[in-house]
């Protein structure tokens, strides 16, 4: 079997993935995997923070941590308590995109899984009572994640830079200063336009069979009445990128000065055929790990940074960001690990990249995707995530062999297309003893 | 892309995880996992889980004897040369070395814990000859050369450094020197800069010497790979090993008790920890001591401390009770954060719960619940791809809990009583704790 296939295939002894559509618009995603006795049961919203009205940043978020505060069926603990009980996992997150509610249960309580998502899907209870605290929860969590971790602060700063238009710019948890406002008719308000089962994606993974889960759909799901049609989700877009734009945090917590430097890029959702996939394989080559250019030339030849790399994420809705980074090591100074990195990143836009490269990143994405088939919980993730930000399950099955076709001057040209020195947003975090202007810390 | 999640995930990071101590599936499993002993004709044993169902392989082993290893005055070393298996060995030289790893597609890790050192290797199955002959080497004949000795180095110290001012860096180190006196427990994993300046390459050689050995060593394997396949793969990778290991022995101990340690910084939240005694995995209270602190603190969502801190009073994103069992100290750590001005309000309240454990122990209702999770989600935690599989196998090798440990957990958690729970909570939760408070002082004291 070729890696392609291994990447794609069903385990053996199992069916093939199923995809289908609920009469009342849910769509759903079954992936068979019976090694354990476990299902994981998911179900994305499509709404996330991006989708919030201005002001109420974080109101997506919130709603996530109230959805456990029980319904006119079940009140608040009913549904922790049941899967407690079974040695089951719940948890829920919340994306730019997305908002999604997951159970890892035994198969034989799949169903039960099932009504108490579809209950609380319209069935919600929110008072007063249970908001108060559960916005201090949120403020907490905005304190322990953010306000405590410069480099989380600076992260949320570049953000805001790197977008000028779109709602991206904005923290999925929300400026304190509007989640310190958010309120009851926030919450409701969002929980009835955005939860209903034509603005959801259920997916299920583990030991169970599609005749199963697609009779149990029906039965709880499928009785959900259909909501109002949602209109397409156009957000503001991103004016063209022409400058190049600087964001500095200096803090008494850092010792050792990073730097990093971001562009706005194109996601699958948004690009002609095999421009993402190439830009995959861009900062795998560019960044991804130790054999990488970047980490090779930074932290192994020149012995300038202790770590440095990239990273992207193509699946998002509306564009996607690009980032390189990078810290110095012993005397090194922050200047010279930009320069290089900037060196390297003009190296592939002035030469491009080998063959032989290309075919190992290739070979790594690939590789990354028959890993995921382990487990169970990722397969589920992937699948949701793709699907959320307007993928289809076809498009991932035809993933590893597209990645396949991506030829060195394809990487080249995405890297002159979009990696524009004079149109990126760099970003250092810096110690306080070398206070610079424009030092926002607090 | 950022997210953000109702429970906070790794908020604590206790000394090391109790992974083994969970139960198996209550329910029937459809698919039984079947764990076969594998013995090569070399005396090397494995824990083998065969499934085909995904083309991958995966290992993992475990050598006893972890940082606790390091010589005084050289602290760092061995996580140091944890580090430096996959930069070159036999007559590969590092480039040489990652590059055959990255062809032949398979993950290798190595990780230094207190009590031990663990190595790991996933690989598609077509290529597990090529990449478990490179393990062969690394394990059997790791070079240390000088470049990627002083390279890896200098990340360790730049990742020292850059921790200097951080306040939670800080603070563990704080932490763990008022916990544990002159205890290796008390040191840090990676060392400090001084002592790393201090290794040379000779160091490497002779603690790689004294610590891979045949008799010191678990393993477990999941994935696509036979019995008989694996028995010549133990004898290739792990064969060349002497026989036994040379360890330095490390006292027992428990954590200092009733102190309290400031650790001031001007933050907008306030981290608090308290640790208690605990009992350790080899003690027949163990399980009783386990569902007390599942009800306390450590189930998500429904504890106590959830309740009362989070769910009631919104006074913290998260917080947690954790058993933590090394295999020389045991301690029962609870972590939290919230606003410096409510800090006070929640220490007192999270005392009072253990107060009120100590003092009125559990109910049946509740020690029920506690125990069909805690059994039930045994597969769930730790049997749910090929890489837990092989980690919980290997732990519960370390922790010589025997190959029936699985079936045989779920009995011994089925007969703890609310009289083991009330005698257990009494003897540990009487005493007054070891607290640290990160952040600014508090503003007020409700004892």
């Amino acid at each position: 079997m070729t890696w392609e296939a291994a990447a794609v295939e069903p385990p053996r002894g199992e069916s093939e993935i199923g995809n289908f559509l609920l009469s009342n618009g849910m769509e759903v995603v079954i992936i068979p995997d019976h090694r354990t006795p476990t299902v994981t049961h998911m179900v994305w919203y499509k709404v996330g923070n991006a989708d919030e009205p201005p002001g109420k940043s974080g109101i997506a978020h919130f709603l996530e941590h109230l959805m456990f505060k029980g319904t006119k069926n079940h009140p608040a603990g009913e549904f922790d308590a049941k899967i407690s009980e079974i040695g089951g996992q719940q948890n829920a997150f919340t994306g730019s995109d997305y908002t999604a509610y997951y159970q890892t249960v035994t198969p034989e309580a799949l169903e039960s899984m099932m009504e108490f998502e579809a209950d609380r899907m319209r069935h919600l209870v929110l008072t007063d009572a249970v908001i108060a605290p559960e916005r201090d929860v949120i403020l907490e969590e905005r304190r322990s994640r953010v306000e405590d971790n410069p480099e989380a602060l600076l992260d949320e700063e570049m953000r805001a830079t790197l977008y000028q238009n779109h709602p991206y710019r904005i923290p999925v948890i929300g400026w304190m200063h509007e989640m310190e406002q958010l309120n009851r008719g926030d919450a409701v308000a969002f929980y009835d336009r955005y939860y209903a089962p034509n603005n959801a994606i259920l997916v299920v993974a583990g030991d169970v069979d599609a005749a199963t889960v697609s009779w149990l759909a029906e039965k709880t799901y499928g009785a959900v009445p259909r909501g109002r049609d949602l209109p397409p989700r156009v957000r503001p877009q991103e004016p063209e990128q022409n400058t190049k734009r600087t964001v500095v945090l200096t803090d008494a917590r850092v010792t050792l000065p990073s730097f990093q430097k971001s562009w706005v890029v194109p996601s699958y959702r948004i690009t002609e055929p095999g421009e993402a996939e190439a830009l995959e394989l861009l900062s795998e080559i560019l960044g991804g790990g130790t054999r990488s250019r970047i980490y090779q030339e930074l932290v192994v030849n020149q012995g300038i940074a202790s770590g440095a790399g990239a990273y992207l994420d193509g699946r998002s809705l509306d564009p996607s960001s690009f980032t390189v980074y990078g810290s110095p090591r012993g005397e090194a100074k922050i200047e010279a690990v930009e320069d290089a990195i900037d060196a390297e990143v003009r190296k592939i836009i002035d030469a491009g990249v080998t063959d032989v490269e290309l075919e190992k990143a290739k070979n790594r994405l690939v590789r990354s995707m028959i890993f995921a088939r382990d487990s169970q919980a990722g397969m589920a993730h992937i699948y949701g995530k793709a699907l959320a930000t307007g993928s289809t399950a076809y498009d991932l099955k035809q993933w590893p062999l597209r990645v396949r076709t991506v030829t060195a001057k394809d990487v080249q040209a995405v890297a002159k297309k979009h990696l524009n020195p004079d149109r990126s947003v760099a970003g250092y975090l810096l110690p306080r003893e070398s206070a610079t202007s424009g030092d926002k810390s607090q | 892309m950022t997210m953000f999640n109702r429970l906070p995930i790794g908020a604590t990071k206790p000394l090391l995880v109790v992974l083994v101590l969970l139960g198996l599936a209550a329910t029937p499993a459809r698919a039984a996992m079947a764990i076969q002993e594998v013995k090569g004709s070399s005396g090397i044993k494995a824990w083998l889980v065969e499934d085909y169902s995904v083309p991958i392989v995966t290992i993992r082993f475990a050598f006893r004897g972890g940082s606790t290893q390091d010589p005084s005055g050289n602290e760092g070393l061995v996580n140091l040369m944890t580090q430096l298996f996959d930069e070159g060995a036999g007559d590969l030289d590092s480039e040489a070395f990652q590059e055959r790893l990255d062809d032949a597609g398979a993950d290798m890790r190595f990780d230094a814990e207190r009590d031990a050192l663990y190595g790991s290797m996933r690989v598609v199955a077509d290529q597990k000859d090529v990449a478990f002959d490179l393990l062969r080497l690394a394990v059997e004949q790791p070079r240390f050369d000088q470049a990627p000795v002083d390279r890896i180095r200098a990340q360790i110290v730049s990742g020292i450094m850059a921790e200097a001012k951080d306040p939670e860096a800080v603070a563990q180190v704080a932490w763990r020197k008022a916990l544990y006196g002159d205890h290796p427990y008390s040191r840090r994993n990676e060392g400090t800069e001084q002592t790393l300046a201090a290794v040379a390459t000779s160091d490497l050689k002779a603690l790689h010497k004294r610590l891979f050995a045949r008799s010191n060593l678990a393993i477990a394997v999941a994935g696509a790979i036979d019995a008989s396949a694996l028995k010549r793969d133990l004898d290739r990778i792990f064969g060349g090993l002497p026989a036994e290991p040379s360890l330095m022995p490390i006292a027992d101990t428990a954590p200092k008790l009733a102190q309290e340690i400031r650790v001031p910084y001007d933050l907008p939240q306030s981290r608090l920890r308290l640790a208690y005694s605990a009992i350790s995995d080899k003690e027949p209270q163990f399980f009783a001591a386990y569902l007390m602190n599942h009800i306390l603190g450590g189930g998500a969502f429904t504890s106590r401390l959830w309740n009362e801190v989070r769910e009631k009073r919104g006074l913290a994103y998260g917080i947690r009770s954790s058993l933590v069992n090394n295999d020389h100290a045991s301690a029962l750590v609870i972590d939290t954060g919230t606003r410096p001005d409510r800090a006070a309000e929640t220490l007192s309240l999270i005392r009072a719960e253990a107060r009120r454990m100590a003092a009125e122990g559990v109910n049946q209702e509740e020690l029920e619940a506690a125990k069909k999770n805690v059994i039930g989600g045994y597969a769930i935690d730790n049997l749910n791809s090929s890489s837990a599989i092989a980690n919980t196998l290997v732990g519960i090798q370390m922790k010589d809990l025997g190959i029936d440990y699985i079936a045989r957990r779920k009995q011994l958690i089925e007969a703890v009583t609310v009289e083991d729970v009330r005698s257990v909570a009494r003897q540990l939760l009487s005493a007054d704790p070891a607290v640290m408070i990160v952040g600014p002082p508090l503003k007020e004291r409700k004892e």
